[in-house]
């Protein structure tokens, strides 16, 4: 046994090294989501009387209940715990998931493993420390949110903790098992990523469905675990058991499965690809490339529109007896008038697609970077391929893609609601040209200076903290411009369409690609 | 003869790296062109500039009589390119890249595609991502040799490859040569340069230090020497062109220079000869003092 377990901990500290960065930054964010929250709840519900009504009208509003879940107490801590406490934990479940199939199946696919197994290496060293390794960041988060808490009640504060940790820990057994599973590191995080979506849309439908988190639905999702230990609200510790049993049950899978196949093997075979192509052009294979990613896309953005919309009358019903509330969201929104608070509240939701959007550009466009430097450019271009043609296929699907999963994203805004379709679709496509902006930028960072084009990620991130957070936090006017999203009108509601603004950033964007793509063609390919 | 490659005072440096510090190559028309040198010598970043990749800071480079970097698409349309590393899109099966590569550079021979397939046993239906390193390299060496190219630019192809199906690249090669085509063939296999290229370059620190056919090469070398002699050696040492002596009693071992073999020969017959030996230079011995050259500076 000891033999099968040798070298565990030199690749637990080779694990932790690895994620030296990765690891402590989301750790820290997951902490923060949640430790950030009774001082923000605190500014917006002050009184108890205030905390007490609006807890009352979030579980009676069953669209608020899919979202965050029943409120169990009207204190600081109880709302804190609502609010945070299930993202905290699917935060931590992705962190955890990451990290064991990076540690597990992606060392197997890359072929590192090989090289590790045959040194003093026992069989199961592998999974044991990437395990490790998610315990080790899970514990850190533990104790950071029940440290962080613990001014709201120690007690509240460890349960949260633990709740959030056990999520975490969960999922990385559920990826330990995919990562058995599959022969692709991508898929194996793709199983335990569905996993966990289908966790939240279990607890989302019994929530829905049924107050108080009795939905045998909800019960049959870890994360309506999490609500349901009813941390700062005489806490439930015996559903914590619940964890350590899932824990257990598929720790114990994975060892059987890993015990069972060879190295770089895997129980679901990789499915074998036609032997001829019909891929002809560098535009086909771009699209080809990019499908997938596409696709994952447009699903969520329709979902999320779909539940975003039927929030809607729910929220505006929610907001109009907080004054700070209101205030904020006709900040984001717009002004005064009857009905305007749903306008408002839909407008707000299509900022966030279009800000969301913007990330997606981004990703889509930096693909180009990934081609050249994964050293795959280089023998495509050494074709009857122009750089302009082979770099076009890819901004052509990833600005056609940002059109698509906007208005798709409408679609289920509209759809939701219920009424006002064409508005719902008009007010996401008007993000547009802002979203475009963000692509090209990453467009002109990539063609001129490559070694940096992922700096397009900071700026999409920046324009999307400033959107979320800057209204609450009273940031002067002309900070909250530096955003293109800024500039655009407020739809749906606005009284008078201004074109100005959206055919300027539309202008701006052609440009910038221009720009890009005239470097791209001057400069050396550097591989 | 007309030349599909003419570079002259090629220049081109990273940063404070000088990769290419004036190198000169000249490939003629359907020959097998050996492109030899060690690791760092600049033979990836002359390829490169040749697939119009990367830009020379100087120099001229002119390949199937047009420029590299402003030509680049026509010109790829007469070129296949095989390069050292082969990365393939993982989820992307190896016969659809085959074709994929095959529809950029203006069709492939089908007949010769599946033939090639065969021959390089490779199963086109597996995703690049579960390919090992030498089936990669088929990849992308069945889609270069089932293409119509003029021109095939090789680097360092084989690496990963098997013995048998280093084989089956030579054949291609061959094949490729009787046809008429042209190749530039960068590699350290030195047995698969030997048997194939018409000529060479040896380049080193981004400069062409040697070029010619094979045999032209061997006689700016040495030949090595082992000799029974009737009686004691005498002056052998001092002689111009006469390296390495190491004298056993009446045994002796040496190098000389190719073109000073004659006055070594008369001195030894001086002393009678019982027995000798001699062994014209391997190409690796060519190599190895080109590449020691460059380890001792």
């Amino acid at each position: 046994m000891t033999d099968q377990l040798a070298g565990t901990g030199t690749l637990l500290r080779l694990a932790l090294r690895r994620d030296r960065v990765m690891m402590p930054v989301w750790t820290l964010l997951t902490t923060l989501l949640v430790v950030s929250m009774p001082g923000a709840l605190g500014s917006v519900y002050a009184t108890a009387a205030e905390r007490a009504r609006a807890a009352a009208s979030m579980n009676a509003n069953s669209s608020m209940r899919a979202l965050y879940g029943p409120v169990f107490g009207d204190s600081l801590g109880a709302l804190t715990a609502w609010r945070g406490g299930v993202y905290a934990a699917v935060l931590a479940a992705v962190m955890s998931l990451v990290v064991v199939v990076r540690h597990t199946r992606e060392e197997e696919e890359s072929g590192r493993q090989e090289l590790l197994s045959a040194a003093m290496v026992g069989r199961r060293a592998p999974l044991t420390s990437a395990l490790l390794a998610a315990l080790v960041a899970d514990a850190a988060v533990a104790l950071l949110v029940a440290g962080g808490l613990a001014g709201q009640g120690v007690r509240g504060a460890l349960a949260l903790g633990l709740a959030v940790a056990g999520t975490g820990l969960l999922f990385a057994c559920t990826a330990a098992v995919a990562a058995q599973l599959t022969e692709s590191a991508r898929a194996a995080k793709g199983i335990a990523a569905a996993v966990l979506g289908a966790a939240f849309v279990l607890k989302a439908a019994g929530d829905a469905g049924t107050g108080g988190g009795r939905s045998a639905l909800t019960w049959a999702s870890p994360l309506g675990w999490v609500e349901n230990v009813r941390a700062f609200a005489a806490e439930r510790w015996w559903v914590l058991l619940l964890f350590v049993g899932a824990v257990a049950v598929q720790a114990g899978a994975a060892y059987v499965l890993a015990g069972r196949r060879d190295l770089g093997m895997s129980f679901l075979p990789s499915r074998p690809g036609p032997a001829e192509g019909r891929l002809g052009t560098a535009g086909a294979l771009a699209l080809r490339l990019q499908r997938g990613s596409v696709l994952g896309w447009s699903a969520g953005f329709l979902v999320a529109g779909v539940v975003f919309g039927g929030m809607a009358d729910g929220a505006a019903d929610l907001v109009g007896d907080n004054d700070r509330t209101r205030e904020i969201i006709e900040r984001m929104g717009g002004q005064g008038g009857p009905g305007v608070l749903t306008d408002a509240f839909l407008a707000t939701m299509a900022g966030m697609f279009g800000m969301v959007a913007a990330l997606y550009a981004v990703s889509a466009v930096l693909r180009l970077s990934g081609e050249e430097s994964g050293q795959r450019a280089e023998p495509l271009l050494a074709n009857a391929v122009g750089r302009l043609r082979w770099a076009g296929g890819h901004l052509a699907v990833a600005f056609g893609g940002s059109a698509l999963i906007l208005l798709l994203a409408g679609l289920g805004l509209g759809l939701g609601h219920g009424r006002g379709l064409g508005a719902a679709i008009g007010a996401t496509l008007a993000q547009l040209p802002a979203v475009w902006l963000i692509g090209a930028l990453a467009a002109l960072l990539y063609g001129a200076v490559p070694q940096y084009a992922a700096a397009a990620w900071a700026v999409a991130g920046g324009v999307l903290a400033l959107g979320w957070i800057g209204p609450a936090l009273n940031l002067p006017q002309a900070v909250l411009n530096l955003s293109p999203f800024a500039h655009l009108p407020r739809l749906p509601g606005a009284q008078a369409l201004d074109w100005a603004p959206p055919t300027v950033l539309t202008a701006l964007a052609v440009a910038l690609t221009a720009a890009g793509l005239g470097a791209l063609r001057r400069r050396d390919m550097i591989a | 003869m007309t030349k599909a490659i003419s570079v002259a005072g090629l220049h081109k440096a990273f940063g404070r790296t000088r990769a290419l510090d004036g190198l000169d190559l000249s490939v003629a028309t359907g020959e097998v062109h050996g492109f030899l040198g060690p690791n760092g010598a600049g033979k990836s970043t002359t390829i490169r500039v040749l697939l119009g990749l990367l830009r020379a800071d100087s120099g001229t480079a002119e390949l199937l009589g047009g420029d590299p970097w402003a030509d680049a698409v026509s010109l790829h349309r007469r070129i296949a390119y095989v390069p050292g590393d082969v990365t393939l899109w993982r989820d992307l099966s190896g016969g659809e890249v085959i074709d994929l590569y095959g529809r950029l550079r203006g069709g492939l021979d089908r007949t010769r595609r599946a033939e090639l397939v065969e021959r390089f046993e490779l199963d086109p239906t597996k995703k690049g991502r579960t390919y090992s390193k030498g089936n990669r390299q088929k990849v992308a060496l069945v889609a270069a040799f089932a293409s119509d190219a003029e021109l095939f630019v090789l680097d360092e192809p084989t690496s990963g490859l098997d013995p048998l199906m280093e084989e089956v690249f030579q054949t291609c090669v061959t094949e490729v040569r009787a046809a008429g085509r042209t190749v530039l063939l960068s590699s350290h296999l030195l047995s698969e340069v030997e048997t194939l290229c018409d000529r060479v370059s040896i380049v080193r620190k981004g400069r062409t230090v040697e070029t010619g056919t094979l045999a032209e090469l061997r006689h700016l070398t040495r030949t090595s020497i082992s000799a029974e002699l009737a009686g004691p050696p005498n002056g052998l040492a001092q002689l111009p062109g006469v390296h390495d002596v190491e004298v056993q009693g009446l045994k002796v071992r040496l190098q000389a220079d190719t073109d000073k073999l004659d006055a070594v020969l008369r001195s030894l017959t001086a002393s009678g000869v019982r027995s000798l030996t001699s062994t014209p230079p391997t190409l690796e011995e060519l190599f190895l003092r080109h590449y020691a050259e460059e380890a001792s500076r």
